[in-house]
């Protein structure tokens, strides 16, 4: 049986590994909206080309993965947004980079774009326009007295830049609407006839946070298209940075939301954790944040003893620490009355827009890459998903509280299985070739798509952040809750601007 | 909680003693920020990070800064909310076009005298973003850069250093 039975005329493109591509027409672009639009399948992403447009999508309970393509000659294309919402935005994107039409999106504003580049469709036709900021209408709000606060891109913290419209009906949020696109770097565009090495390293630089993830994700899916199999060594090394970095970041942001409850020293405390474990990777890997240490084909750098050393000492010392400060967070009224019940998301809109990680998982959506569609060494390792129905602020700290206790086991048992070997299989090239890889960073899932030049650089590439998927949903899960309480609300989806700007 | 606080209380503090600066570092830091700098800096400063368009890699370091092993406010350097309340503005990035605007009108709300500090590779000369259709070529192609931080991202140790040297100068001789 075909793994995507509904599509009957699609052509599968034989370049693609290690999931399916379908060449498909209009008729079958419907149809997949259709699935979509029902919740049989996931959006995994959509992106474009010059006259191509492109989704991933995961048929039912992860059973497949493909990705569709539907040549556009005249450029135009029936948006999937006019009846899949968490679309929308991932279209209005393609139509800015693009000049790709989607037609019949609800929501035909730019994304991306502000009018700033000094040129229109710049992955696409590259035509030179004069720069004119247009101003951009926000979606109203109506009723007795209502007031606007704006928010951004500018903001108060030290955070990335991004903007924020309220409508306020005194202290409640009646509607939050974000604009994004102040990051955007144009990275697919220098991706573009980048060599392996230079466009591993964008990919590390397409949210800092999770530099091991985007580069793990963009180096799987060229070693997926160049039928390239890292040493088992190296594959052990990147779960060990993989697993570092989510702990790093969890425990970062159990302190910070807790700080955004105005609960400070469950901040400090977290904050020296993190700082401990940044140090550790920086013994181990040389680097604090682990940058440009995966490489396609395996890693940049062994480990030592010294480095094993670091990291175990490292794991001693958050088993030691952090369980008191999680009994802290969980005794502490003032701070359980501010975060139980806050920012609730509705588990249908969390598996309507697919969401990952801990979002997703704090709302009922049990989906982990690591498991499924899973990729080595996790085959090899025990760990638990957790996941919560409520899907409130209080839940997503309590899963993230259950991945750094998974994490710890994860990195203990890669240190003590660590395989001897070779750190890196030489790449060989010789045909255009084109590879998908789906893998977990601390957000949840990152999709990455690439398509080689037979001489080994890359034709496109396209990296999806969890974010896509997070950001229009933030702005549901803030409803009916007080303007003060945003930025807990936030902090606990914890977004990428860089990553989803990209 | 009671336990968590009477140990912080009991322990010996985390913060680390502050790096030490090399003359050649702070001859750099000299020049590139001026005599009449020196003259007006004073033992303190507030510092409005701007992030233009960075990956939040450099963000991640400079949040770094006030955990308890650095504790920049025991220089004297603390982050403010607002440009209008601040000194130094320490910016990240290769600035994209999206932020320029915003970039430009944050430093003309911040009262003079002023100081910009360039933070990272991106800051520098646009890092790996340089060409980028989408991107300047740096923090120096829109404002005047007095100060530049490299690292990609800068450990909070090469912060330090930098905005130490800062201070340094501005104390009496």
């Amino acid at each position: 049986m075909p793994i995507f039975p509904e599509l009957r005329t699609a052509v599968r493109v034989e370049t693609q590994n290690p999931w399916p591509r379908f060449l498909v027409d209009i008729a079958s672009w419907r149809l997949a909206g259709a699935e979509l639009a029902a919740g049989r399948w996931t959006l995994l992403g959509l992106w474009g080309e010059a006259d191509t447009v492109h989704m991933a999508v995961l048929r039912g309970q992860n059973e497949a993965i493909g990705v569709l393509s539907l040549p556009c000659a005249d450029r135009r294309f029936p948006a999937l947004g006019a009846r899949h919402t968490p679309a929308i935005r991932l279209e209005r994107a393609a139509q800015d980079l693009f000049g790709l039409v989607a037609e019949g999106l609800p929501d035909a504003r730019p994304w991306l774009d502000h009018g700033a580049w000094g040129v229109r469709a710049p992955l696409g036709r590259a035509e030179p326009v004069a720069e004119a900021a247009a101003p951009y209408p926000f979606l109203p709000a109506e009723g007795g007295a209502l007031h606007q606060v704006a928010v951004g891109p500018v903001h108060a913290g030290i955070i990335e830049p991004g903007h924020f419209r309220f409508h306020a009906d005194g202290e409640t949020v009646v509607r939050l609407e974000e604009r994004f696109g102040y990051t955007h770097k144009g990275t697919e565009a220098l991706m573009r006839g980048a060599d392996l090495a230079r466009a591993a390293r964008l990919a590390g630089r397409v949210s800092g946070d999770s530099t091991v993830a985007f580069t793990l994700a963009f180096a799987r899916a060229a070693e997926a298209a160049l039928g390239l199999a890292p040493p088992p060594r190296a594959v052990w090394l990147r779960a060990l940075m993989a697993e570092l970095e989510r702990l790093a970041n969890h425990l970062g942001d159990v302190g910070a939301i807790c700080n955004d409850a105005s609960f400070a020293i469950m901040n400090a405390h977290c904050a020296v954790l993190r700082e401990r474990v940044l140090r550790a990777a920086a013994v181990a890997f040389g680097h604090r944040l682990m940058m440009d240490r995966v490489a396609v084909g395996g890693v940049a750098t062994d480990l030592d003893a010294t480095g094993a050393a670091a990291i175990t000492a490292v794991v001693a010392a958050v088993r030691q620490r952090f369980p008191r400060l999680v009994e802290l967070y969980d005794n502490t009224a003032s701070l359980q009355d501010r975060v139980v019940g806050t920012g609730r998301l509705d588990p249908a809109l969390a598996r309507q827009f697919g969401c990952g990680g801990f979002v997703g998982r704090a709302s009922g959506r049990d989906f982990d890459a690591r498991r499924w569609p899973g990729y080595p060494p996790y085959g090899d390792l025990r760990f638990d998903v957790p996941v919560r129905a409520e899907g409130d602020v209080n839940a997503r700290v309590w899963i993230r509280i259950g991945e750094i206790e998974a994490s710890l086991g994860l990195i203990e048992q890669l240190l003590a299985g660590l395989p001897a070997g070779e750190l890196r299989a030489p790449a060989a090239f010789g045909a255009e070739a084109e590879g998908v890889a789906l893998v977990e960073g601390f957000r949840g899932d990152i999709l990455a798509w690439v398509r080689l030049n037979a001489d080994g650089t890359v034709a496109r590439c396209h990296l999806r952040d969890p974010s896509w998927f997070h950001w229009p949903v933030l702005e549901a899960a803030v409803d009916g809750n007080i303007v003060a309480d945003f930025p807990l609300c936030n902090k606990s989806f914890n977004c990428a601007y860089s990553g989803h700007d990209l | 909680m009671r336990r968590t606080l009477l140990e912080g209380l009991l322990h010996r503090p985390l913060s680390e003693p502050p790096p030490a600066l090399d003359a050649a570092e702070l001859e750099a830091v000299a020049q590139a920020v001026g005599v009449a700098a020196r003259a007006r800096l004073g033992r303190s400063l507030s510092i409005r990070e701007i992030d233009a368009g960075s990956c939040n890699g450099c963000e991640l370091e400079i949040v770094a800064l006030n955990n308890a092993f650095y504790d920049l406010e025991r220089f004297g350097l603390r982050f403010v909310a607002s440009p209008r309340h601040a000194d130094v503005l320490l910016v990240t990035g290769p600035v994209t076009h999206n932020m320029r605007a915003a970039l430009l009108r944050t430093w003309e709300a911040t009262p003079d005298p002023k100081w910009v500090v360039a933070v990272g590779a991106c800051a520098h000369d646009g890092g790996e973003f340089a060409g980028s259709y989408a991107c300047e070529r740096g923090v120096g192609a829109v404002l005047p850069v007095d100060l530049f931080i490299p690292g990609c991202p800068p450990t909070p140790v090469d912060l330090l250093k930098g905005l130490l040297g800062l201070l340094k100068l501005s104390a009496p001789r």
